[in-house]
């Protein structure tokens, strides 16, 4: 029997969950051939409850979403965070450095009682995740890769090594060699170093490397006479839930 | 009559999180509601601080779908913001990038989400074997609009390369060249994606409700990045004068914000865009919107997706016109200089669900010292709820899968980007 696969938006932008289908022809009968999609709420009418693997997109904003995500987690055999926001908890949590009541007001003023928010965090926060797919979007190759690995039931081979060995491979010259300033030394890689080579530099949506040499990205920063403050506000923007104090260290 | 309660958790096929609520006896409609239950988001303070430079990178993760459109609003407002002019080469660019944006998503909700209700499956995949053929050239010009994205701005979701002032990287010649071959072709299955809706038009249903109309309206050409706020009812309106136009207020049975202008609502998007500028249309666009049969104004919002598919050729047209032009003239490495200023500008686009307001009031170091954020859902929520007050009681005899559909129906004629409402 096909594994049953489900798909669930938290809060998010639902990108990920459209750019994991931007496939070829082929690539989507392989896909329909080798697993049984019971859940896309984006995409599909007909629900079901029994899945075997759920791939879960967003991070967690709201009171509701944790019954709602430790449901998923029970029933599922695989849990897999797809995207910035289910994994490190993405732009979401920027909102973390305000406090809810004031975010509320602010937005919706006088109607503020009709809302609510919660600490915005990662899905990992909340419930066991069993594999991750990073970036903000994940790669379309990279969700094909965690997809075959879950069926084969291994660990996805996902880079845990810096952005700035694609970096190099891609043959840029360095951001900061250029003047500016680039979360690629510590940021993990497996997007091809896609934003540097657009002519950019690297916001570590893919959240941090296992081992990040942080004395080693300190020193870059000395040698181009840049502080950790001055980088720290760029890498918040995808990892200020928890990523950063580890940087601070 | 019996009692008839509806309760639609999580609407399908649309962007982010909404529920229908319907309840009626004895032949009475008590209570219809569109609920919009997703998570508050909070982007406007996110960005507050935020360095100009990065402030279209965040405001892009808005939205998946449209997030073209997100980083074109937000770049416009800072570049007003700055007294930034751009470059006609880098002009040409962010118009022909816009233009991947209105085909990708239009081919996603008039082939991929739209076209089951039609024909009776829950979603495209049974149609993958009844309908191999129609897939197929849905799957290849989504793809080429990702292609054609990817060229321009490193990806399709959250652009990478458009910056305040221009762009980080020119795209390469000799792909345009080889995505305009692509785009010729595509000329051919937009033509058959509107063979296609006309097949399933008679199916529409007869629904009527004349309604405030609101677009950018362009003298130059059919707008989508230019022009100036227009009303159906009248007027137009400078960009910076949009909050006289939007009028936000919240209801408790929504996490978006309500809008309103002449009327209890307006709706924005493919339809208000083609009432007010169809005659701009180009002429391979002019002559589908013939052949369905479409004459300014339409009042009935199912045919929402009709002139979306007469958009869909347009912006193949358009693309090809804008890569002939660029071509033409070559691409040149530009240096973008920018010197950050205090003050505010408004940037407004046609996203392709309707009108987006980014606004930005920056301070003398390039960095926001406030942000306002008007989406397209967030307009269109109003006019979804008065349509469903108009068109439930006239339903109410249907059995209750045939009011449950038609309602789902309606919502998704309006292409919602609900988590994008939810900002």
């Amino acid at each position: 029997m096909k594994p049953k696969v489900a798909f669930f938006d938290f809060t998010s932008c639902e990108g990920c969950q459209l750019d994991a289908l931007n496939l070829d022809v082929g690539e989507v009968l392989g896909l329909l051939g080798a697993v049984e999609i019971v859940n896309f709420r984006e995409v599909k009418t007909d629900r079901s409850d029994d899945y075997d693997i759920a791939f879960i997109e967003g991070s967690i904003t709201k009171e509701s979403e944790i019954p709602r995500i430790e449901a998923i987690r029970k029933q599922a055999k695989v849990l897999v965070a797809l995207g910035a926001c289910a994994c490190t908890g993405g732009v979401n949590c920027l909102k973390n450095a305000y406090k809810p009541d004031e975010l509320l007001k602010g937005v919706y003023g006088e109607c503020a009682s009709y809302y609510n928010t919660i600490l915005a965090r990662p899905v990992s926060a909340v419930v066991p995740v069993d594999a991750y797919i990073r970036g903000c979007p994940p790669t379309t190759s990279e969700f094909l890769k965690v997809v075959k690995a879950a069926l084969l039931g291994k660990r996805p081979d996902i880079p845990n090594y810096p952005v700035c060995t694609e970096c190099r491979i891609a043959g840029n010259v360095c951001v900061f060699q250029r003047g500016g300033t680039c979360i690629g030394p510590v940021t993990r890689a497996g997007c091809d170093a896609l934003c540097v080579s657009s002519g950019r530099f690297c916001w570590g949506c893919r959240g941090l490397v296992d081992d990040p040499n942080t004395n080693s990205a300190k020193d870059v920063l000395a040698r181009y006479g840049l502080t950790l403050d001055q980088i720290l506000e760029r890498f918040k923007i995808y990892n200020s839930y928890s990523e950063v104090s580890q940087c601070q260290k | 009559m019996p009692e008839i309660k509806i309760k639609v958790n999580q609407l399908t096929r649309v962007e982010g999180h909404g529920n229908i609520h319907l309840e009626a006896s004895d032949g009475k409609l008590e209570k219809v509601l569109w609920e919009v239950t997703e998570s508050p988001r909070f982007f406007e303070w996110m960005l507050k601080g935020r360095n100009y430079d990065d402030v279209s990178t965040i405001s892009s993760r808005i939205c998946g779908i449209c997030s073209i459109a997100h980083t074109t609003a937000s770049l416009q407002a800072t570049e007003a913001a700055f007294g930034i002019k751009l470059t006609e080469q880098a002009w040409l660019l962010r118009k022909l990038l816009y233009d991947a944006e209105l085909l990708e998503s239009h081919v996603l909700h008039v082939l991929f989400l739209i076209a089951p209700d039609f024909l009776g499956a829950d979603s495209v995949i049974p149609l993958v074997a009844t309908h191999g053929d129609v897939i197929v050239m849905a799957v290849r010009m989504k793809k080429l609009a990702y292609n054609l994205a990817e060229i321009l701005a490193g990806r399709k979701t959250h652009p990478i390369t458009p910056i305040v002032g221009g762009w980080s990287k020119l795209p390469d010649a000799d792909a345009l060249r080889d995505v305009r071959e692509r785009l010729v072709k595509c000329l051919d299955d937009a033509e058959t994606m509107v063979a296609v809706v006309k097949s399933l038009a008679p199916m529409i249903p007869n629904f009527n409700r004349p309604t405030e109309y609101i677009a950018l309206k362009d003298s130059k050409e059919y707008a989508f990045i230019t022009g100036k706020i227009a009303s159906s009812d009248g007027g137009t309106f400078p960009l910076e004068d949009y909050q006289k136009i939007t009028n936000e207020f919240c209801v408790p049975q929504s996490s978006a914000k309500y809008t309103r202008h002449a009327r209890a609502s307006y709706q924005v998007g493919a339809l208000a865009r083609f009432n007010l500028s169809s005659e701009q249309l180009l002429p391979h666009a002019k002559k589908a919107a013939a052949s369905l049969g479409m004459k300014a104004p339409i009042h009935n919002p199912f045919f929402i997706s009709v002139a979306q598919a007469v958009e869909t050729v347009h912006c193949v047209e358009d693309a090809i016109n804008i890569i002939d032009r660029l071509l033409a003239r070559g691409l040149h490495d530009e240096e973008v200089k920018v010197k950050p200023r205090a003050g505010r500008g408004v940037g407004i686009v046609e996203a392709p669900r309707g009108m987006l307001i980014h606004d930005y009031t920056y301070n003398d170091a390039g960095e926001i010292v406030s942000a306002n954020c008007i989406i397209p859902t967030g307009q269109n929520h109003a006019s979804i709820q008065h349509d469903f007050d108009a068109l439930a009681p006239a339903i109410l005899d249907k059995p209750v899968d045939e009011i449950r559909h038609t309602l789902e129906m309606l919502v998704r004629a309006y292409d919602p980007c609900i988590s994008c409402s939810v900002h």
